[in-house]
């Protein structure tokens, strides 16, 4: 028999016997397909609170499941597993090891705020995203994401001069990520569009890779901002345990230590 | 706009994306600006609002970003209207707005940076923040806008996209979804209504409010490449002939991946690109290279002259 709804299921856990008899009847190629049931025993009840400490998760215990988050979501459109309703459930639920299955996916969230506009309970899912893939960065289940990457390249040079330029930020974007900077879509689209620039301004637009435009005074700012985001991140890594869980790692290296040296 | 503010004389905010990519978009507010006999005073010594990126490292610093801008306007220029053409810059302002008028911690984190940095703190309710779409419409409004025409956009199909940031999340743009007059936020009109005072004809297009993964342009290109694909596709099923922006990141989002497709998936799209200020300027007797149609990487010279617009 046929599994209709055979998406909702992992393929490893549908089963089927080529030949199979029960009580003495051969139900083989007919009643032969089984769908293995999962225990689920690893709850980490800590998730909910840890997310919530980070900025977007604040307001995650409001979900009351509606699905109007993945209803309206944008890469949903595009990628049917990128679930928010579906994670937030598990979030909730503290089931650690069904959330790393979509560990690769969750930083694709564009932001576009279709959830929050359609949320009935203000969670603001969109945030909610963001903070979950800023959780698996900082408890090591990711390596970080080429969006936050962006975001950090985007954010240093913000809050060091107090503005950006683009053609810098694309530089050491993907020279933080290790890849070309010569896309060949790239180099087309400059192509396209240098050749229609009068000289004057090709010159303008190659200045402003000498001189970097800065808002004037920001020294103030820049030292206050950094003060701050000190603080936050000193706050953030306590509410996720994060040192207690490098000093636990160091504990357990030290025994060993003496064995090495033998 | 219901307000009594007739948005002669605002403070103009364009962002650090109207001095790099968005450069055609900067000098073509100034010429609709120029055009229109609105002035335009650039915020002092501005600095960049923290656009899509610095929230998700912080929130709060993006909203003290934000709160500077505003606050030099009123403070150090004594205007009571910012005017920001980048969708991005005109979401943060009014997300700073809204947090520092509900958000007791977002007042004391921005009030605390702000002290150290030497400047009076934002306090809500200082200025009002309008987008481009609001100061025209404000200033001159449709009526306004058809008497000053003096080259017609000659029923150009135009699709008119307004992006996310625009209209969402809702709760931070009080002023829209008031009955008429107001913008709404799920069917907003306000550059339908200026095109078509402008002689453009608009075509139904659904996709007005769709993403264009415009924060995911570079580092996840690919999802954007496809959310592009169906905003192009569907404005050309609309019957469109160019799609009207008005934010520089769905711009730059829109050409650069329409280039993208062409490389990565093979599909062609005719639809060309413009800012809806280059229509606006070009329909108000700027000349097309004074709005900056040559700086944009979709060429619509051709279908320009071919309208007679150009």
């Amino acid at each position: 028999m046929p599994i209709h709804e055979e998406h909702l299921i992992r393929p490893e856990n549908i089963k089927t016997k080529e030949n199979l008899v029960i009580d003495g009847i051969d139900v083989s190629g007919h009643w032969s397909t089984f769908i293995e049931s999962r225990v689920v025993t690893d709850y980490n009840e800590a998730i909910e609170d840890e997310i919530a400490a980070l900025p977007g998760g604040e307001h995650i215990h409001r979900c009351w499941q509606c699905g109007s988050c993945t209803n309206s979501c944008t890469v949903n459109a595009v990628n049917a597993d990128f679930n928010p309703r579906y994670w937030i459930y598990l979030i909730r639920m503290g089931m650690e090891s069904e959330l790393l299955r979509d560990k690769d996916i969750i930083w694709q969230c564009v932001s576009c705020n279709k959830c929050t506009y359609a949320c009935p309970r203000d969670v603001f899912p969109e945030g909610v995203m963001k903070a979950t893939s800023h959780w698996l960065e900082l408890k090591g289940h990711t390596p970080k994401s080429p969006s936050m990457v962006f975001d950090e390249v985007f954010s240093e040079q913000v809050i060091e001069t107090g503005k950006i330029e683009e053609g810098r930020i694309i530089r050491s974007f993907f020279k933080r990520t290790g890849q070309p900077l010569m896309q060949d879509w790239l180099v087309e689209m400059v192509k396209r569009m240098v050749l229609k620039l009068p000289v004057k301004m090709l010159f303008t637009l190659g200045l402003a890779n000498f001189v970097r435009p800065r808002t004037s005074n920001w020294g103030g700012a820049r030292d206050a901002i950094k003060e701050y985001a000190a603080e936050k991140h000193a706050e953030q890594r306590q509410a996720l345990g994060l040192d207690e869980l490098v000093e636990m790692a160091k504990q357990e290296v030290k025994p060993r230590l003496p064995e090495a040296a033998e | 706009m219901a307000k009594t503010t007739v948005y002669q004389k605002v403070a103009y905010y364009p962002g650090c994306a109207l001095e790099g990519t968005g450069h055609a978009y900067n000098r073509s507010t100034k010429e609709v600006g120029k055009a229109l006999g609105l002035e335009l005073d650039e915020v002092k010594n501005w600095n960049c609002c923290g656009a899509m990126e610095v929230k998700n490292i912080d929130p709060k610093i993006q909203t003290y970003l934000s709160s500077r801008v505003m606050s030099i306007a009123a403070n150090e220029m004594g205007h009571d209207v910012v005017m920001a053409p980048c969708n991005g810059c005109y979401h943060n302002l009014k997300k700073a707005e809204y947090d520092l008028e509900k958000d007791e911690e977002s007042k004391q984190v921005v009030d605390r940076i702000s002290k150290k940095a030497g400047h009076k703190t934002y306090e809500a309710g200082q200025v009002e923040t309008i987008h481009a779409l609001d100061w025209i419409k404000g200033a001159i409004g449709e009526d306004g806008l058809r008497e000053r025409v003096k080259n017609s956009l000659n029923g150009l199909k135009i699709a008119n996209y307004y992006g996310c940031m625009y209209t969402r999340p809702r709760h931070i743009f009080p002023e829209k979804d008031q009955g008429p007059g107001s913008e709404s936020t799920s069917q907003p009109h306000f550059m339908d209504d200026l095109l078509e005072a402008a002689g453009a004809e608009n075509v139904d297009f659904p996709l007005k409010t769709a993403c264009c993964g415009g924060a995911h342009t570079l580092s996840d290109s690919d999802t954007s490449t496809l959310l592009v694909l169906n905003i192009l596709r569907a404005a050309e099923a609309s019957g469109a002939e160019v799609i009207a922006t008005e934010c520089p990141t769905c711009h730059s989002g829109l050409e650069m991946h329409q280039v993208r497709a062409e490389k990565k998936y093979g599909y062609e799209s005719n639809v060309k690109i413009l800012y809806f200020t280059q229509l606006l300027g070009m329909a108000l007797g700027v000349k097309p290279k004074q709005v900056g149609v040559h700086e944009n990487v979709s060429d619509s010279m051709s279908l320009l002259k071919e309208k007679g617009i150009a």
